[in-house]
């Protein structure tokens, strides 16, 4: 009784706010303020306000998908390398770098903002792709090494062994052998890392004024509405809604995954 | 004796020479797989954080000389940048950093560790119950803030529920709060993640002995469940404080930038460095990662002491394994 009183209490805590988001997107802006938990009558309403002319958040979904798709492509081809060599070879200074890529990802991201906002400045690399993706990097690749570490380093030593045995040289038994095998470990980093880059805000809300570059996270903060201070709920929580989707999906299909990769990169 | 000699160099050098060979190729390896890792970090992480350093230590901008003249570019100022510190207003971000960050902890902590132990005794319903704790953890802050300001408006749902009409989103204490039960919302959940992860291993026998010695589900708590967890929940909680000592995006987007009540030093940061006042900026920036790395080092110095053994032990064990 006590047990599934908690489990109800834990389902309504994590979904009563969350649902009354999705409840406002389909309301009517003239009923916006009802309080009834089924919106009566339902209405696409807000919905085509996103998507109107002039508010650019098609785009911005386009943006978000082009960083976070790009810096997850980019880290995920450099990190999966990094550790590797740090999960599998022995050479000096590697508890060392180690201890190194984790302290990086305790980072303020504030605190990057400053010289790199001056350096994207002088070089003109503001209100473009790569300057919300080079600086996502400092937080998805650390996310990526030291998750693809703790994976590596559960498979079998045995497999590379047998692989070099039969001629293959280290290289080649990571790339023929060990990558493939890795493949569930990889997808899994990858949607970490996606979803890391898809939430981050700081980066972007500063190196973006041009709001054809904004990310959607960034976009719909900035929503206004018809009047200057009339702040646009309805379209904001459809917007919302929007944004958070795929990342729902994401986690629904592969939530065994997820809280694998989530643990096993913060326990093992 | 002399053949037997012979035989027998070859045999034992044979190995150590070839190990000797791998591991310089190994070496080799490794720096090239790394490299593109190490200069991206270099880039993006080291290049910015010295850079801030040093700046910290300029003042950029038109400023007059003693004879009246115009003098234009950097300047090295010494600790003048440094003396924002002692503001009110940087004081006041720095206060409402470390109160956002004790509170939210606290109440993650205990709300976690609580659905951590329903969440570890439910059968049916777990994959359910895991999806759904998941959602907030997925929901970008961005997004939950903007939740939250719909939830906290002044005629929205969250006065209703209660019967009053408080201005959640105006300055003001209640602003404070509202942050904290939104960063609560989100990251409460994943701390329970963790450290439902971690009860997981605890064997059962462990529990079994327990029950046959006769202790009571509290002293089991106290005494067993707790001190096998902890390992799990101190690293959950070094991440939470990483995380919740730079809060940035959820006073932003649910109160709004440059608000008094709720600005934080990242948001105290971010504003000096749009307002190109690169200097204070990068002097504020350095003092928010000192204070990080201080609370981070004292975390881990006071509580880490088996958290490091246990990872110390855990890769022992592997090289072992290996």
């Amino acid at each position: 009784m006590l047990r599934r009183t908690g489990m109800i209490g834990i389902a309504l805590y994590c979904l009563v706010p969350f649902y009354w988001m999705v409840v406002s997107s389909f309301r009517r802006t003239a009923d916006i303020y009802d309080k009834s938990p089924i919106p009566a009558p339902w209405s696409l309403e807000s919905y085509q306000a996103v998507f109107e002319e002039g508010v650019g958040f098609g785009q911005s979904l386009g943006n978000s998908l082009i960083v976070a798709g790009v810096t997850t492509a980019v880290t995920l081809l450099i990190g999966t390398m990094a550790a590797y060599a740090l999960a599998r070879l022995t050479f000096r200074f590697k508890n060392l770098i180690l201890a190194l890529i984790i302290a990086v990802s305790m980072f303020p991201g504030a605190l990057l903002i400053v010289p790199l906002l001056k350096l994207f400045t002088a070089i003109g690399w503001i209100n473009t792709y790569q300057a919300m993706i080079a600086p996502s990097m400092s937080f998805a690749l650390p996310l990526t090494v030291w998750n693809l570490t703790t994976f590596f380093r559960q498979l079998p030593y045995e497999l590379e062994q047998a692989a070099m045995i039969d001629g293959c040289t280290p290289f080649a038994a990571f790339r023929r052998v060990m990558l493939p095998l890795a493949a569930p470990g990889i997808f899994t980093t990858a949607i970490l890392a996606f979803i890391a880059t898809w939430n981050e805000f700081i980066i972007a809300v500063t190196m973006i004024n041009d709001p054809g570059r904004q990310t959607a996270t960034v976009r719909i903060a900035q929503f206004t509405g018809a009047a200057k201070f009339d702040t646009p709920f309805g379209t904001q929580m459809a917007a919302g809604v929007l944004v958070t989707i795929p990342l729902v999906l994401l986690v629904l299909f592969f939530q065994r995954r997820i809280v694998t990769g989530l643990t096993a990169g913060a326990l093992k | 004796m002399v053949t037997l000699t012979e035989e027998r160099r070859p045999v034992a050098t044979g190995p150590g020479r070839r190990r000797r060979e791998v591991a310089r190729g190994q070496s080799w390896l490794a720096a090239a797989m790394l490299s593109p890792t190490l200069v991206v970090l270099a880039l993006v992480v080291f290049y910015p954080l010295v850079a801030a350093l040093r700046e910290s230590f300029y003042t950029s901008g038109e400023t007059l000389d003693a004879d009246g003249f115009v003098v234009e570019g950097e300047r090295f100022s010494g600790l003048a940048n440094y003396a924002g510190v002692v503001s009110e207003r940087f004081l006041n971000a720095a206060f409402n950093t470390t109160l956002f960050t004790v509170v939210t902890v606290l109440l993650e902590v205990v709300l976690g560790v609580a659905m951590a132990l329903v969440m570890n005794r439910a059968f049916r319903g777990r994959a359910v119950l895991r999806a759904s704790i998941l959602i907030p953890w997925a929901v970008p802050t961005a997004v939950s803030g903007l939740m939250w300001k719909w939830i906290f408006q002044a005629d929205g749902v969250a006065n209703t529920l209660l019967g009053t009409e408080i201005l959640w989103t105006a300055e003001g204490v209640y602003a404070k709060l509202a942050v904290i039960v939104a960063d609560t919302w989100k990251t409460a959940p994943f701390v329970g993640l963790l450290v439902l992860a971690g009860l997981q291993i605890i064997p059962r026998e462990v529990y079994e002995a327990a029950r046959v010695d006769g202790a009571s589900p509290r002293q089991t708590f106290w005494r067993i469940t707790l001190p096998l967890v902890k390992p799990a929940l101190l690293v959950a909680v070094l991440f939470r404080l990483m995380d919740a000592l730079r809060i940035f995006d959820l006073p932003y987007v649910l109160i709004g930038p440059r608000k008094h009540s709720v600005e934080t030093l990242s948001g105290l940061i971010w504003d000096e460095a749009t307002r190109v006042h690169y200097g204070p900026a990068s002097a504020y920036g350095t003092a928010l990662f000192v204070y990080i790395a201080l609370i981070a080092f004292v975390f881990v110095k006071l509580l880490g002491a088996d958290l490091l053994s246990d990872v110390r032990a855990r890769e022992k064990e592997t090289a072992d394994a290996a």
